[in-house]
């Protein structure tokens, strides 16, 4: 039925609800990936109400300009034959702007539907939008909708439908005649295999000396020279560059339209306004912030809000002891699946798997969802209301010395419930450098899954976990590890390049829709119980076989029914013997203790697994991050408090988990930047441990071979900080392009 | 030569030309910032970085050193 299918193209400007309306009609089931070869996000679903349209959400862009991964996948997706029609929509209360994008795509010769969104709200505010001729001087239907109110939709698809049967037409010719004038003699340059509908776009992308449009049309040389000269003349007699005269022809037919099609009442401060003047004041601003801040991590995190109370619940009761509800007890999760195991007379190695390496491995991990629900339904509401894109303006002055711009804040605040969303939250940096750095280091940042790490770190260093001023040491360890990777990575090939610039939109501030907020909180949450159920799930298992099989006397086999094996039967699990053998890349960092490295590669797989596995290899029964025993235990696996620290430090930098890292290859969409990204984190991790340790150690007066490399490193990493910015770093993608053209 | 970024806030002025080249100065006039175009400094950002215009309708925040490409009057 492939004939029958009908491909829908869905551009429009950021903040424009396009992601609301993509939501809605597709409810929500269908392909994201990337685009080939960068790392924008595709989106593709079946509409709900038809299976045979298939929608794909374009990239919000401004325009369909050359210079961002963005703008050239959606035109290279606009010419490449596979849409059948284009939904442009269009913010109505921003409509000077979005008519921008509009011109753009109707000259790229498909059938194009208009859709108005946010209509209700211009018309609140007194303005009038005159639809019919809108439609009349576009050359396309236009069609009002609501993507908030699920208004105007099916309206919207008839048209769709109706235009499908028709051919794109020739986009109109607005321009000022002169301009027409060489764009038409340019036209008549265009080979004869360019297609009608397709002339006027190839014709302006020539005019405006865009290499893509170059390279794809191949014009003889003759005709390339005589193209070169008429736009030669057009700039000597305009007194201005190609790319202006377009910009400024556009922004000419726009005003027109505007004033053809618009009636607008007269200015009133709006209420984004009003707000953003207490929000965003000069002296209020940065406390404002801070308070809010505050406000989000108490209510996610303080003992009596409902975000601990509801995790501790599920540690306790549902993977703990059991609960009582309206009087009646219940086992826990735990308790009734070993009754069931028990009753159906399973064998105690499938009673271990289950219980010790399932159940306690994802339990520990769904644990977390309660408080992280709560922190995304509070982040995810400031970003959709608009207030992020204040804490980027806000924070972009202290972001930008290290490379990196206001946008790179957020995804660092998501990544302090869960490292997962955190990357995936990187999405909206619109630089792909910025976005590849920001990958790569957003992650430094302690999750929640950390925090019962540093809990047991801070008992085993000043015996007692709920030391308030070592916790927020670790945050501090995390945002200078940000920093101090933003600085040297920048000065790198990889990244080197302009100050990325940071020209951003100020979205008006608006309750977002109770749908699209929570849809926003579910794509966060279930990022992480994704996790739970598929790497933790697996991995789990794998370190559950790791620790009860092994070698004891001769034979290899399940180590707890062995005959006269002593209850302390990991010391002769695979664990171990892995362990030990990966232990001496460890020994510089002052853990080269089986158990120590075990808990790291636990802790690769999954930070939840940490304390759980300490707890297991130092048969602590059921220690947990607050017990004194397992302090103990833990603390006389290192020989130095230094080396405790550096312990903690390379846990709490390496690469987060199984899960995370998935995340970064999806973001990346590359095997190489995947692999730079983790062996980035876990070579910082290494050194920052290394360092630690050797530093301690000098400082007690003991020297070897590595005080030396420590030192060699930190001198490394203060030459890579303090040098100034080398000179290949200024070549940017566009003097590169002019150099291979000369 | 007065640029952008010199306006003083609460003022409005009009753009006179965009210098430099590539991407910053496209994406600027994708914006809409245009030879012409009118606008007005809305404020600085708590730490006197970026500034915050308003400009053909929406607010839009840009940093200092980039507004010193949009030569104003």
């Amino acid at each position: 039925m492939a004939d029958t299918e009908l491909r829908v193209a869905l551009a429009g400007n950021p903040n424009c609800g396009k992601t609301t309306l993509f939501n809605l009609i597709t409810g929500q089931n269908g392909y994201v990936g990337n685009w080939p070869g960068v790392t924008v996000e595709k989106k593709q679903a079946r509409l709900t109400s038809d299976k045979n349209v298939i929608v794909t959400d374009l990239p919000g862009i401004y325009s369909l300009s050359p210079y961002s991964p963005e703008e050239r996948v959606s035109r290279d997706y606009l010419m490449s034959g596979e849409p059948d029609v284009v939904i442009q929509l269009l913010d109505a209360t921003n409509l000077e702007r979005n008519l921008y994008l509009a011109l753009q795509v109707i000259e790229c010769g498909l059938p194009v539907v208009v859709a108005l969104n946010m209509a209700d709200l211009v018309e609140k505010n007194g303005d009038k939008i005159d639809t019919a001729a809108l439609s009349r001087r576009l050359g396309c239907p236009v069609v009002m909708v609501s993507a908030l109110k699920n208004q105007g939709i099916d309206k919207l698809f008839a048209e769709v439908k109706k235009a499908a049967s028709q051919k794109g037409k020739v986009a109109e010719h607005a321009f000022d005649s002169a301009i027409e004038g060489v764009l038409e003699k340019i036209e008549a340059l265009l080979p004869a295999s360019v297609p009608a509908e397709k002339r006027r776009y190839f014709a302006v992308k020539l005019f405006e000396r865009d290499a893509d449009a170059q390279k794809s049309i191949n014009l003889t040389k003759d005709a390339a020279t005589s193209v070169e000269a008429l736009i030669a003349q057009c700039e000597s007699d305009c007194d201005d560059d190609a790319e202006s005269i377009i910009t400024g022809e556009r922004y000419a037919v726009i005003a027109h339209i505007m004033d053809e099609c618009v009636k607008k009442a007269p200015v009133r401060m709006s209420t984004s306004e009003k707000i953003d003047r207490i929000v965003t004041n000069r002296i209020l601003g940065l406390p404002i912030f801070i308070l809010i801040m505050w406000a989000v991590y108490s209510i996610a995190t303080s003992a009596d809000a409902f975000g601990t109370a509801g995790t501790d619940w599920v540690n306790d009761n549902l993977f703990g002891e059991g609960f009582e509800l309206f009087g009646m007890a219940f086992p826990s999760i735990p308790g009734a699946i070993e009754g069931w195991l028990v009753s159906i007379g399973a064998s105690d190695l499938v009673q271990s798997l289950v219980l010790d390496g399932i159940v306690a491995g994802v339990g520990a991990v769904l644990g977390f969802i309660p408080q992280m629900f709560v922190l995304f339904v509070l982040l995810s509401f400031l970003e959709d209301c608009g207030y992020m894109a204040r804490v980027a303006f806000v924070m972009d002055r202290v972001f930008r010395r290290f490379g990196l711009s206001g946008k790179s804040f957020i995804p660092m605040l998501v990544a302090t419930g869960c490292g997962v969303p955190g990357v995936l939250a990187t999405k909206t940096i619109e630089n792909e450098k910025d976005r590849r750095m920001t990958v790569m280091t957003t992650t430094f940042i302690p999750c929640g899954a950390k925090l019962p790490i540093i809990a047991l770190l801070m008992g085993a260093l000043v015996g007692d976990a709920e030391a308030s001023w070592i916790s927020p040491l670790f945050y501090f360890l995390g945002v200078i590890a940000v920093i101090v990777s933003g600085i040297m990575l920048k000065k790198t090939r990889l990244f080197a390049g302009r100050p990325t610039p940071f020209v951003m939109e100020l979205p008006s501030y608006h309750f977002p829709s109770i749908r699209s907020w929570a849809l926003h909180v579910w794509e966060r949450v279930s990022a992480y119980i994704k996790k739970a159920f598929t790497i933790i799930f697996a991995s789990t298992v794998v370190v559950w076989f790791l620790t009860n099989f092994g070698v004891f006397e001769g034979g290899f086999g399940f180590l707890p029914a062995m005959e006269g094996i002593p209850e302390e039967f990991t010391d002769y699990s695979a664990l171990a013997m892995f362990g030990s053998m990966i232990a001496p890349i460890f020994a510089p960092l002052g853990f080269d203790s089986w158990q120590a490295t075990a808990m790291s590669i636990t802790g690769l797989v999954a930070k939840e697994n940490v304390v759980a596995t300490a707890s297991s290899l130092l048969h602590i029964a059921d220690g947990t991050e607050t017990d004194p025993n397992l302090w103990a235990a833990f603390a006389g696996m290192f020989p130095t408090v230094g080396a405790i620290a550096a312990f903690g430090a390379f846990n709490l930098l390496c690469a987060p988990c199984f899960a995370a890292m998935g995340t970064i290859r999806a973001q990346m969409n590359s095997a190489k930047w995947t692999a730079i990204a983790i062996g980035y984190e876990c070579g910082f991790a290494w050194v920052v441990g290394l360092m630690i340790n050797q530093f301690y150690l000098a400082a007690t007066g003991v020297f070897s071979f590595w005080t030396i490399v420590a030192v060699a490193c930190a001198a490394a990493m203060l030459f890579q900080l303090f040098r100034p910015m080398p000179r290949y770093a200024w070549t940017d993608e566009h003097d590169t392009a002019v150099a291979a053209t000369a | 030569m007065k640029t952008m970024g010199e306006v003083a806030i609460g003022d409005s002025a009009t753009i006179v030309k965009l210098h430099g080249d590539g991407a910053l100065r496209r994406h600027l006039m994708d914006l809409g910032l245009i030879k012409g175009t009118q606008f007005r400094v809305v404020k600085v950002a708590p730490l006197g970085d970026p500034i915050q215009i308003s400009v053909r309708g929406y607010e839009l925040s840009i940093r200092k050193e980039e507004a010193a490409i949009v030569e104003v009057q």
